[in-house]
């Protein structure tokens, strides 16, 4: 018998706060992504457990494709964080209130 | 934030069953879980950023670790691969080129009393998911609907290439043209226009640049330099 699932969903769950606490309370925009990263991770995991527990093969393709969205978006997020250190010298999301109305 | 990782340990034990695992399913998990949530909690209190980004490769390579442990050994390969090589790399990489390595007063908080808030909030999700799934006993869904995830004689990377190929092939090339419009956009974005090497884009709006580049960041100067015109006459007034 292998571990019961709540544990692994308790986990994700657990793991999810955590980056969405990091998300709500850091101000460093490239900090703000990692903890992103973390909730995805958080997300990948309980596809994981339900794909072993209804003996189901989509939740690995989906961990699969949020992999390659997570890339993608990585990607263009860092991208976006150059662009913006170009014209602002700083990574701090409160001072990016340029389109403020 | 200790406080609560072992507010969020206990709620995890209390969701246990009766089942008995292998007391090496059980040390293995037992290790993992723990990389995985120090890892997390390091991530968010990190005051560099660059220790944040090591918390995340030990976190990533828990998860892995979980994934092997959830009879998924490609997802663990590819895990690793992707997220601790690639992801990882790409984060200290720009870590190191803007040179924000150093260290961040996270004491200080700009808005009063949103840290509190969002703890409190957060801890509020988590204790109703967790209890939530220990009513319900964490089942939702159909077994089998896009195929078996075992098979006696075919490995997992089969399966899953499969399954990938045939069912999901359409998402597949949809992921593979999203790849290249990141790529593009990556480029477009990083590209240094010519003429505003400054870093500073503060005050003053860019010098004479070519007409593409002014097209390109024609809204951002605009407000940048309403921006500081209202700064000017704050300080005037």
């Amino acid at each position: 018998m292998t571990i019961a699932p709540g544990w692994y969903l308790g986990l994700a769950a657990v793991l999810f706060t955590i980056g969405a606490v990091g998300v709500l309370v850091r101000r460093n925009v490239l900090v703000m992504f990692m903890c992103v990263e973390l909730m995805l991770n958080a997300a990948n995991l309980t596809f994981a457990t339900f794909s072993l527990r209804l003996h189901d093969i989509g939740g690995q393709v989906l961990v699969f494709f949020v992999l390659v969205v997570a890339a993608a978006e990585v990607v263009v997020g860092l991208g976006l964080v150059v662009a913006i250190f170009r014209r602002r010298a700083n990574t701090t999301a409160d001072d990016l209130h340029g389109m403020k109305g | 934030m200790g406080g609560a990782g072992g507010m969020g340990a206990a709620l995890v034990a209390a969701t246990s069953t009766v089942s008995h695992p292998s007391s090496v399913d059980v040390g293995t998990f037992a290790v993992a879980a723990t990389l995985v949530l120090v890892g997390a909690i390091g991530v968010v209190l990190a005051r560099n950023a660059v220790h944040s980004a090591l918390m995340l490769v030990m976190t990533l390579f828990g998860v892995a670790v979980l994934f092997v442990l959830l009879r998924e050994p490609f997802l663990a390969a590819v895990q690793v691969i992707v997220y601790a090589g690639a992801i990882v790399v790409l984060f200290l990489f720009v870590i190191m080129f803007l040179g924000v390595d150093r260290e961040e007063d996270v004491a200080t908080e700009p808005l009063r009393g949103q840290r509190p808030l969002a703890i409190g909030l957060a801890l509020l999700g988590v204790t109703g998911l967790l209890l939530l799934g220990q009513v319900s006993g964490w089942t939702t869904g159909q077994p089998q609907v896009a195929g078996p995830s075992t098979v006696s004689g075919q490995a997992n990377v089969a399966l899953l290439g499969k399954s990938i190929y045939t069912t999901y092939l359409f998402p597949f090339e949809a992921t593979a043209a999203l790849l290249i419009i990141a790529v593009v956009g990556a480029v477009v974005l990083a590209r240094r226009p010519q003429g505003s090497t400054r870093p500073d884009g503060e005050g003053s709006p860019p010098p004479s640049a070519p007409a593409d580049v002014e097209l390109e960041h024609a809204p951002a100067a605009a407000s940048g330099g309403s921006d500081a015109a209202e700064d000017d006459r704050e300080a005037a007034g």
